[in-house]
């Protein structure tokens, strides 16, 4: 198990410098040029373009520029912006807590009510309340976050006046609730999805079979028997998950106007300011590996036919 | 969240179901005849699913929408007439007329930019599509094939493709471009977007390599080309097919929420998305401004969705 | 049907046993499924007894009915599609499908228990088989889950797996056939239920294991005094086991005889060919027999006696009518105890 462990954190490291030499290059290779960004439309003197190109080692091979930032993030260093010669760590410390609260919050609301729904519709595979839940899911799936971010605005804030259009406080949860759903739904539909495909493919097993003829009462049978084999791949997508939701962060909190990660790639990205943007994908990258990390470790605890090889 | 429907779809398709619709390629393979019988199977279940049939209605009324624009409307998305601006609400009555769904923020007629702006998440939806099915399946059965040092090779790319989330990706290379054209949102997407079919195309090319048919015509010295075009690819298509029609509405969903982000398509191209991300001004004032390219989106989302759904169940046994 | 001689030392019916009837008594019971093709009838009147320490094999194809009577009795019927519309189960006197289904659950895994044929997909794969194995004894009898897994290590040594404490913790998959098969049977047992229904309890294993796995069951039923019914297809797992075999055809009783009986004369021209089909060393070199024809569809059900199209000795009346299940008796018209079978020829079969 620890020599398991131990394999995979170091098959993380080339996926994770592979990973962030992807998002380097594709903001510093291609076109596009933070110095002239931060010159805005005003007319500007080349020469002083290449004098700060140069102070800020622009100028370098772009392989070398990837060392040196690689070189820095090892010491902790997330390196300076190009516009306000901010530390880009203090932008991440000010942003990274907003949106794990939010991300959490979604987190929380979809395993609830995803699995909740997913078990209601699995029990009775084919029922009405089946049929429902899958129309439902589609719609929501089918439904951009966007959308149904200013649909839920301008029914909950402009028709019925019960929140506020936008969130004042980013440590209230009942100002995150919206937005929290918001960022939640499409997981929430897949989770439930998900679920239901799994329970009522158990449902048909022979151990289920077996289980009743024992005579266990039904909750056991589903609490026990059918629960512990259908959530298997549930726990596998939340897993996989958590990255794509700390990204659709991005668009949610744009429409709420939370300051969290989203706004701040957001804004750095139209700046150009290539040591944000990077820095903010390194721990994404992370997240998302640690996360399925831990999902592959308890796939295992939930499986015991999976072994560590 | 939409830009992630693509992904997700395809890694839900892929856990539950890619490998028995793996299995079933495999097991159809043999001979010619029982090949055929998987697809007419499948076609005899499709032509009597409501959900499909209703799906491609909608999903041909887009298609011709795309088309010919001309044949819904006689207004153009551009004409800008500030007298009708958004302040003049839709008029219900009147189907199919420039004011049907009345004018936006410039005074541009709401159903004339419904109508034209069908074709870029069309198109965008289909070529990401068609390039992410050719280059995944590409990728995947090169890997799975060979096995060996490529594939690992291949397989360590394809983490550390997966590793970044889409939205974000896709963010970074499109802001990158100062011109954004319906082929650079496409390619971009596709750049992205491939890893999910190349992990099914893998997964099914190893089961299917290791059928006794794939087996015997190797022992008969058939070329590695032919084994490859003749016996793997139609026995492994099946599953990629699945994953690929239900990505597709994620694809339409995702170029629409880029576009309302502002780094996926932009003026003058005729986009749902921008239109929605225009809307937002004045929300409180004219939702429909905004309501109205929002729902297409979702509708056409959602045709995509029953349709790969419905194409699911009819090529998945496990279902039947 | 009667009781077949016992054992002089069969142990006195256990304490506050005031039921004399037999155990478990089947009458008149249909099972239909609902289909999209129709309506299968699985089991078309079935009529059958098992009493304490008596062990009735159940004969027949699969689709003959054998193991849907079976979950009838076990009240593990997927309903629907199955469907009830007539008959009897009765156990110890009470007609268990008027029982509500809390009561039928108390019965279930106590009183009557099942083992089924493949032990691997039967038990949870996720669960050791110390924690299937003591959840008997924790929801039954609301033990500790401490004292459950002290019972289930005891449930193991009994079934004699080897290094049964080491291995309590482990994991379905992580036993040989044979010893999941001996979980099972360790399952079926724990409560020391008084009927046993075995479900094809072999036919996943090798042959060595088989005879090994049946003898255990043997001894097992003989030391409880349990009623056992063992569905086969298999007639030699029957021949050593059995005190009385119900050969069954589309859903009925074809024929009922004590076991060395009905391999000796055979009464029904299904059960001659079922028997011929046996290979045997004296006939070597002979084509082998084999019933032509397909099992019918449930479905369409063939008129009158289901077996007709098949049989080799089908008339006219054969197509139209169905034959009862009648008693058989000797050339002289002496009773020949216990046995009976639904052939309008019956006498030219055992006797011609």
């Amino acid at each position: 198990m620890g020599r398991y462990v131990a394999r995979r954190l170091l098959q993380m490291i080339p996926v994770f410098i592979g990973s962030t030499l992807l998002i380097f290059l594709m903001m510093y290779a291609l076109p596009g040029d933070p110095v002239r960004a931060l010159m805005g439309d005003q007319a500007f003197d080349p020469a002083v373009v290449e004098s700060i190109r140069h102070d800020l080692g622009l100028d370098l091979p772009i392989w070398q520029q990837y060392l040196n930032y690689l070189g820095g993030l090892l010491q902790g260093d997330f390196g300076t912006t190009i516009g306000s010669q901010r530390p880009v760590a203090d932008i991440i410390a000010e942003a990274f807590p907003v949106t794990i609260r939010l991300t959490l919050f979604a987190f929380v609301f979809l395993v609830i009510v995803g699995i909740s729904l997913g078990v209601i519709a699995g029990l009775r595979p084919d029922s009405v309340r089946d049929r429902g839940l899958l129309t439902l899911t589609l719609v929501l799936i089918s439904m951009p976050s966007f959308v149904l971010g200013y649909l839920m605005q301008y029914l909950f804030a402009f028709q019925l006046g019960v929140t506020t259009p936008t969130v004042q406080d980013s440590e209230n949860f009942g100002d995150l609730l919206l937005p929290a759903i918001v960022l939640a739904s499409l997981s929430l539909a897949y989770v439930a999805r998900l679920t239901r495909t799994s329970m009522a493919e158990n449902l048909r097993a022979d151990y289920m079979r077996t289980a009743v003829a024992k005579g266990l009462p039904r909750s056991r049978i589903v609490g026990v028997h059918l629960m512990r084999n259908s959530m298997i791949p549930v726990v596998t997508f939340l897993g996989t998950d958590i990255g794509n939701l700390m990204t659709g962060a991005i668009v949610t909190e744009g429409i709420f106007n939370v300051q969290g990660v989203g706004d701040a790639i957001y804004e750095a990205l139209f700046r150009r300011e290539g040591a944000t943007v990077v820095g903010i994908a390194s721990l994404i990258v992370i997240v998302y590996l640690v996360a399925s990390l831990l999902v592959d470790l308890l796939y295992a605890v939930l499986d015991p036919r999976i072994r560590y090889a | 969240m939409p830009e992630k429907t693509a992904e997700k779809a395809e890694k839900t398709v892929a856990n539950d179901l890619a490998q028995g619709t793996a299995a079933v390629a495999a097991e159809s393979g043999p001979t010619p005849a029982k090949a055929r019988s998987l697809w007419s199977d499948a076609w005899h279940d499709l032509r009597r699913n409501p959900l499909f049939l209703v799906s491609a209605v909608l999903i041909l009324l887009l298609v011709v929408m795309a088309a010919a624009p001309g044949l819904f409307t006689s207004a153009s998305p551009r004409d800008a007439d500030l007298a009708k601006h958004y302040l003049q609400h839709p008029n219900w009555g009147n189907f199919f007329a420039p004011d049907w769904l009345g004018y936006d923020g410039q005074g541009r007629s709401i159903y004339a930019r419904i109508v034209y702006g069908a074709r870029a998440s069309i198109l965008v939806g289909v070529g990401v599509t068609v390039l992410v099915a050719v280059l995944g399946t590409a990728v995947g059965m090169t890997a799975g094939y060979f096995g060996g040092w490529l594939d690992s090779m291949l397989s360590r790319v394809t983490d550390v493709f997966m590793a970044i989330p889409y939205l974000l990706g896709a963010l970074v290379v499109l802001t990158t471009f100062e011109v954004r054209t319906v082929w650079v949102v496409m390619l971009a997407m596709a750049f992205l977007g491939w890893t999910t079919i190349a992990r099914v195309a893998r997964g099914s090319v190893i089961t299917v390599k290791q059928a006794d048919y794939v087996v015997a015509a190797k022992a008969l010295g058939a070329s590695t080309t032919r084994i490859m075009l003749k016996h793997i690819l139609p026995n492994a298509l099946a599953p990629i097919i699945v994953v690929a029609t239900i990505a597709l509405g994620g694809y339409i969903a995702a170029e629409a929420t880029l576009s309302f982000l502002g780094v996926g398509l932009a003026e003058p191209t005729v986009s749902w998305g921008v239109d929605v991300s225009a809307g937002r001004e004045q929300l409180r004032n004219a939702p429909y401004v905004l309501i109205i390219p929002s729902v297409m989106v979702s509708i056409t989302v959602l045709s995509f969705l029953m349709f790969g759904d419905a194409v699911r169940n009819a090529l998945d046994p496990k279902l039947r | 049907m009667t009781i077949i001689d016992k054992p002089a030392d069969v142990p006195a019916p256990r304490a506050g046993d005031d039921f004399d009837g037999p155990l478990l008594e089947v009458r008149d019971l249909h099972v239909e499924f609902h289909t999209r093709d129709g309506i299968a009838k699985a089991v078309n009147g079935v009529n059958y007894t098992v009493n304490a320490g008596e062990t009735l094999a159940v004969l027949g194809e699969s689709g003959s009915g054998k193991s849907v009577t079976a979950q009838a009795i076990m009240g593990i019927l997927d309903m629907p599609p199955g469907r009830i519309p007539k008959g009897e189960i009765f156990f110890r006197g009470e007609d268990m499908l008027r029982m509500s289904g809390e009561e039928r659950r108390k019965i279930r895994g106590r009183k009557i228990a099942m083992i089924f044929q493949d032990a691997l997909s039967s038990l949870n794969p996720v669960l050791s088989v110390g924690y299937q194995l003591g959840e008997m004894f924790r929801v039954h009898q609301g033990l500790s889950k401490k004292d459950a897994k002290l019972k289930a290590i005891e449930l193991m040594d009994r079934v004699r797996i080897p290094a049964a404490k080491e291995r309590v913790g482990d994991y379905p998959h992580q036993f040989s056939g044979g010893m999941r098969q001996r979980i099972m049977i360790a399952m079926a047992l724990a409560l020391e239920p008084e009927l046993i229904i075995a479900d094809e309890p072999t036919t996943a294993l090798d042959v060595t294991v088989q005879a090994q796995v049946m003898d255990l069951l043997a001894e097992l039923q003989r030391e409880y005094n349990m009623g056992l019914i063992l569905i086969t297809h298999d007639l030699g797992v029957v021949a050593d086991v059995a005190d009385k075999i119900a050969v069954m055809y589309a859903g009925r009783i074809v024929e009922t005889a004590p076991v060395h009986e009905l391999y000796k004369r055979p009464a029904h021209p299904y059960t001659r060919g079922l028997l011929d089909s046996i290979p045997r060393l004296d006939q070597k070199g002979q084509e082998l027999y084999a019933i032509k024809g397909l099992p019918p569809n449930l479905t369409r059900i063939p008129s009158g006696c289901a077996f007709n199209p098949r049989c080799p000795k089908a008339q006219d009346i054969c197509r139209t009518e169905v034959p009862a299940l009648l008693p058989v008796t000797e050339r002289d018209g002496s009773e020949l105890a216990g046995r009976g079978s639904a052939c309008h020829f019956w006498k030219e079969t055992i006797h011609g």
